[in-house]
């Protein structure tokens, strides 16, 4: 595709500021920061990774997939306000998932190489961060809902972990649960990003789909285990170690 | 003469299932340090009711959830027969000193479910399990209440139904905090002729919280009057119903002591 394609593009924003203008929504300052960095964060991304890509070393990949992991945590620890240590809990949860994920995938045979890595590794991490986010935000509600019956628990003798489980099932739940959603309705409703940039840059399609649905069974078990790991550690920020409610 | 003395004490320690020694409680709240107990000492005889009484906000359940534990106390000292509470496993100690709260909360499930919460967290395998049905009973309710859905009872039945889960973890002490607040009269006594049953039929040491003087006239052995994080009365409840020694304990039987907002 030619700049100059691209750049009439632009038209698409230009309809979304139109109807912003009309339904007086606000929104064209934000509307344009927001194109903004689009342009300037995927034009970067794009040179770092032909850059990476044609490195010989596999250094660049490892530091591109930490800055990955990191603003993906930062991101998701932003749903977890009042939980103490939400930054190191989710970073522990995408770092484990992603490094799970990637053990599988090279022991699948797939190339060890940036080009295949980082976009596999960005669809991992994402989707982590998403459903990381996701559950803290759920547990954090979800406890303060029944924090009654988890302090009644309690005061039969529960341990805190026994205490919180329905919380804790309740935000695993929620975390999976986009996931699972778009795995039933994935090439009915919406052909999936990667698949679809494949298929425009030329490839089989065939060979896209198989692509996609490892894609689609590794994220639904890299959410699942990072949910898990988040609400492990996340719900003994709520309790002393003597067994009581902190006070909220 | 020794000897007698030393029995004498004996006998006395052993009378006292709880004592609680100057303990005090403060949280922080907006960067103030509030003091909700304030050097707070008293005794529960063993196998006796005991009531706690104080108008509202002056620290009734905040006392009570500190001899089970649920909150720290930060000066002073809890002792179960004799030992701090501190130095007893925090988990084995609230199945002996069963609470039953304010209001009737239930875990998703049956009656049946519900009371066997505590005895499944002891349990190693579920085939001694004790019958559900069993405590149903002891709260004079019809065990084939088993599998109801606990939200279908009305108040009083539901409180019961509390105090059968309570019971099932088999307590030494039965913390109370205000289980008929809710209840109208006729309920109320039923529960309170049922509660003065199982402490005499089973030794059960009672702490029950009530802002209700006449209830505790009825109910109560010894009786402790707080009053704005203090103990302000302490002792027999004859006593202390004949003649209140303090002005505050006078103006609160009068019905004139009042709450904090
Ligand atoms: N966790 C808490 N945070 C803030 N205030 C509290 C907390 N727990 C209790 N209080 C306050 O402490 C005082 C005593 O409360 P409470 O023990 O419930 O009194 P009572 O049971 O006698 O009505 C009240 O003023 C209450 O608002
Ligand atoms: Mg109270």
């Amino acid at each position: 595709m030619s700049w100059l394609a691209l750049s009439l593009s632009l038209g698409f924003v230009g309809l979304a500021a139109i109807v912003s203008r009309y339904q007086e929504l606000g929104l064209e300052k934000e509307l344009a920061i927001a194109v903004v960095r689009t342009l300037i964060q995927l034009t970067i991304a794009g040179y770092v990774l032909s850059y990476v890509f044609a490195s010989q070393h596999l250094i660049f990949m490892v530091l591109m997939l930490v800055l990955m992991m990191g603003v993906a945590a930062q991101n998701a620890a932003k749903r977890g306000k009042g939980i103490p240590g939400a930054l190191r809990i989710v970073l522990i949860g995408i770092v484990v998932s992603e490094a799970l994920s990637l053990m599988l995938l090279l022991f699948l045979g797939i190339p060890g190489t940036p080009q295949y890595i980082i976009p596999l590794s960005g669809m991992i991490i994402g989707n982590s961060m998403v459903a990381s986010g996701v559950t803290l935000n759920r547990f954090s509600s979800e406890f303060t809902l029944r924090r009654g019956e988890v302090e009644l628990a309690l005061s039969l003798g529960a341990a805190p972990k026994k205490a919180s489980l329905s919380v804790i099932k309740a935000a695993v739940k929620a975390g999976m649960i986009p996931t699972i959603d778009s795995m039933k309705t994935v090439g009915l409703v919406q052909l999936p990003g990667m698949m679809t940039g494949q298929i425009l840059a030329g490839a089989d399609p065939i060979q896209a789909v198989r692509y996609q649905i490892l894609v689609m069974f590794m994220i639904s078990g890299a959410t699942a285990i990072t949910s898990l790991i988040v609400v492990l550690q996340g719900y003994l920020a709520y309790f002393t170690p003597e067994a009581q409610l902190k006070s909220s | 003469m020794l000897f007698s003395i030393v029995t004498g004490l004996n006998c006395w320690a052993l009378n006292m299932k709880i004592e609680l020694k100057n303990v005090s409680l403060s949280i922080q709240q907006d960067d103030q340090t509030v003091e909700l107990l304030k050097g707070v000492s008293l005794e529960a005889r063993l196998g006796v009711i005991h009531a706690l009484l104080g108008p509202s906000g002056s620290g009734k359940s905040t006392l009570l959830y500190t001899i089970n534990r649920l909150r720290e106390i930060q000066g002073g000292e809890i002792t179960l027969e004799g030992k701090d509470i501190r130095r007893i496993n925090v988990f084995e100690l609230r199945r002996r000193i069963g609470l039953v709260m304010q209001k009737p909360i239930f875990f998703p499930g049956t009656v049946g479910e519900n009371i066997l919460f505590g005895p499944r967290l002891w349990s190693k395998d579920n085939m001694t399990l004790v019958d559900p049905r069993h405590y149903i009973e002891l709260v004079q309710l019809d065990p084939a209440w088993v599998s109801r859905d606990p939200s279908t009872l009305s108040g009083g039945q539901q409180q019961r139904v509390s105090l059968a889960r309570t019971l099932a973890n088999n307590p030494e002490v039965l913390l109370l905090d205000e289980p008929t607040s809710a209840l109208d009269a006729q309920a109320s006594e039923h529960l309170e002729t049922l509660i003065t049953h199982l402490c005499s039929e089973r030794g059960l040491t009672v702490i029950w919280v009530t802002h209700d003087v006449h209830q505790a006239k009825r109910i109560a052995h010894d009786v402790t009057l707080l009053y704005r994080g203090r103990v302000v009365e302490h002792g027999e409840a004859k006593r202390f119903f004949a003649s209140p020694s303090t002005e505050e304990g006078q103006t609160y039987l009068a019905g004139k002591l009042g709450g904090q907002l």
